[in-house]
């Protein structure tokens, strides 16, 4: 089979027939399982990837032949490591024809003996956690994250983040080079490093669901794609680290979050800020599940960031309507966020909260604070926000001049859209 | 196992001219690093402190100049080279080395071996 029919095969969801759209599921659902438990067998993930990419081409010509076979991933993984035995028996022969004979070194990705038994245990963890290493740059992590567990492609990635696709493919080649060069092992953090690690894994995957929630550039508001690879990468998370109530914390937040995505453009694809959503569009199954993750993550002696985010969510969830949403309540939740995590844009958000319960002039002595103190220049929502509780105050002239500081630093469509929209609203107020 | 750099960059201007007390509590704290680097299941190859960067000569093709290669706020002022089994483990040792004025750098040696 030609490179370019494997890459077709692996990459491509067409499925023009019954087996071709099994690889695509499989490519979809199972790449990461798949890749995580190959590179044990390579000691590389850059051979691991390559051989996964040739396991997918064959699968598709072996279960024309033979039948799609009950467990795909299965299927995949023995396939892959297979190529990679294969690949490694190559090069030691190779070894041997040298006059020196060099004992390959033991190393962190060596098999353990229960997968020789046959026995496969899943080892996205590892894989997950290596992605997510703090001695790579976040951009790396997100990078690696979404090739290596997600299996998208580098041109897809690019795509994504808005970067020509050689930046891209160099970011994705740098990083997997210095896995190598480094050493960045290939396992799970030991109990004492496991929160920090954890927060960094977590870190990330919340970052592609923002920026699929609320792409920073581009016309529609929403990518689909990255918010569902980020809830799945949630979801997987909770499964494999059942007892980490972050995990199931952040999974809550995102359940919620996507919830309300129905209502967040109008026909007419503006941004609908909450107060205007139509609650009734809300997916109310959805509502449903992230209530009890919430409940679930909640029960910790010290909830964190995401668990309280995704408390906050749950408490708009259960609103019928903003004005009657509990703001008392809510003040409290980013009280207790804001303890255990002090940044300017939890203390923003916070503003929000306080407008209601204490009135706009309030909030906007806060708001105009954090501006002072700096830390959030160049963040368009200080703007935004500033320029709402300007407006609730009857000072249209400074809002007016707010709405234009937030329209320049936004390059959503959508977004700028409502902010021109606000700014005509305020100009008619002043007529 | 492999090799690593770690790179201790610090500001010279506490060093220069330091008061006994501070000397001594240098000495101390990188004796006791020296134990450190074996109670995390690593081992001390090699290390070195470094005159200031007021010492240093830089040649860069043919010309000569007094100076250090770069010039930074924290300079490098010693180094340790290190064996560990992988970079958590060199950054577990990493994380002890003192450098009150300043901070680290881990860098993996280059193996070279053709191996």
């Amino acid at each position: 089979m030609s490179p370019t029919q494997e890459r077709g095969a692996a990459g491509q969801a067409d499925g023009s027939d019954e087996v071709g759209r099994a690889v695509a599921r499989a490519h979809r659902r199972e790449w990461g399982y798949v890749l995580a438990s190959t590179a044990r067998v390579t000691q590389d993930l850059g051979v691991a990837e390559e051989c996964v990419q040739e396991a997918y081409g064959v699968a598709l010509r072996a279960w024309r032949r033979d039948g799609i076979p009950a467990n795909p991933a299965a299927w995949l993984t023995t396939a892959a490591r297979r190529k990679a035995i294969d690949r490694l028996r190559r090069e030691q022969s190779l070894r041997a024809k040298l006059p020196l004979l060099l004992e390959p070194e033991a190393t962190p990705y060596a098999p353990v003996a229960a997968e020789e038994a046959g026995v496969l245990t899943d080892d996205r963890l590892r894989l997950v956690f290596t992605c997510c290493h703090p001695a790579l740059a976040r951009e790396a992590q997100v990078a690696l994250t979404l090739r290596l567990l997600c299996g998208l492609s580098t041109a897809e990635i690019a795509r994504s983040f808005l970067v020509p696709e050689p930046t891209m493919a160099a970011r994705l080649t740098r990083a997997k080079k210095k896995i190598a060069a480094a050493r960045i092992p290939y396992r799970v953090p030991g109990e004492t490093e496991l929160p920090e690690r954890l927060d960094a894994v977590l870190t990330v995957v919340h970052l592609l669901f923002t920026t699929g929630h609320a792409a920073p550039a581009g016309d529609t508001l929403v990518r689909a794609d990255l918010v569902e690879r980020a809830m799945e990468l949630g979801r997987v998370l909770v499964d494999l680290m059942p007892d980490e109530r972050e995990a199931r914390g952040l999974l809550a937040l995102m359940v919620l979050t996507d919830a309300r995505r129905p209502a967040r453009t109008g026909a007419d694809g503006r941004l609908l800020l909450l107060e205007e959503q139509d609650r009734s569009l809300w997916d109310r199954g959805a509502l449903d599940e992230g209530r009890r993750l919430v409940v679930e993550a909640v029960r910790s002696a010290r909830p964190g960031r995401f668990t309280l985010q995704a408390v906050v969510a749950a408490l708009h969830a259960d609103a019928p309507s903003y004005a009657t949403t509990d703001w008392p309540a809510l003040l409290r939740v980013y009280d207790a966020l804001l303890e255990v995590w002090p940044t300017p844009v939890v203390a923003l958000n916070r503003t929000v909260a306080l407008a209601m319960v204490a009135g706009p002039a309030v909030a906007l002595r806060e708001v105009e604070a954090l501006e002072a103190a700096g830390r959030l220049e160049g963040y368009r929502y200080l703007p935004a926000t500033k320029a709402d509780l300007l407006r609730r105050l009857g000072r249209y002239e400074e809002a007016r001049a707010a709405y234009h500081a937030a329209n320049r630093l936004s390059d959503n469509g959508a977004e700028r859209a409502f902010l021109a929209r606000r700014l005509a609203e305020v100009g008619r107020q002043q007529a | 196992m492999a090799q690593y750099l770690i790179l201790i960059y610090e500001n010279e201007s506490s060093y220069a001219e330091p008061a006994p007390e501070v000397w001594e509590q240098a000495m101390q704290a990188h004796g006791r690093f020296a134990e450190q680097i074996v109670e995390q299941g690593a081992k001390m190859l090699g290390g070195n402190a470094l005159q200031p960067t007021t010492t240093a000569t830089s040649i860069r093709g043919d010309v000569v100049t007094d100076g250090p290669f770069a010039e930074t706020k924290e300079a490098l002022g010693g180094y340790y080279l290190i064996e560990a089994a992988d970079l958590d483990q060199a950054l577990a040792v990493a994380r002890l080395c003192p450098a009150p004025y300043g901070g680290v750098e881990v860098r993996p040696v280059l193996d070279t071996s053709g191996g």
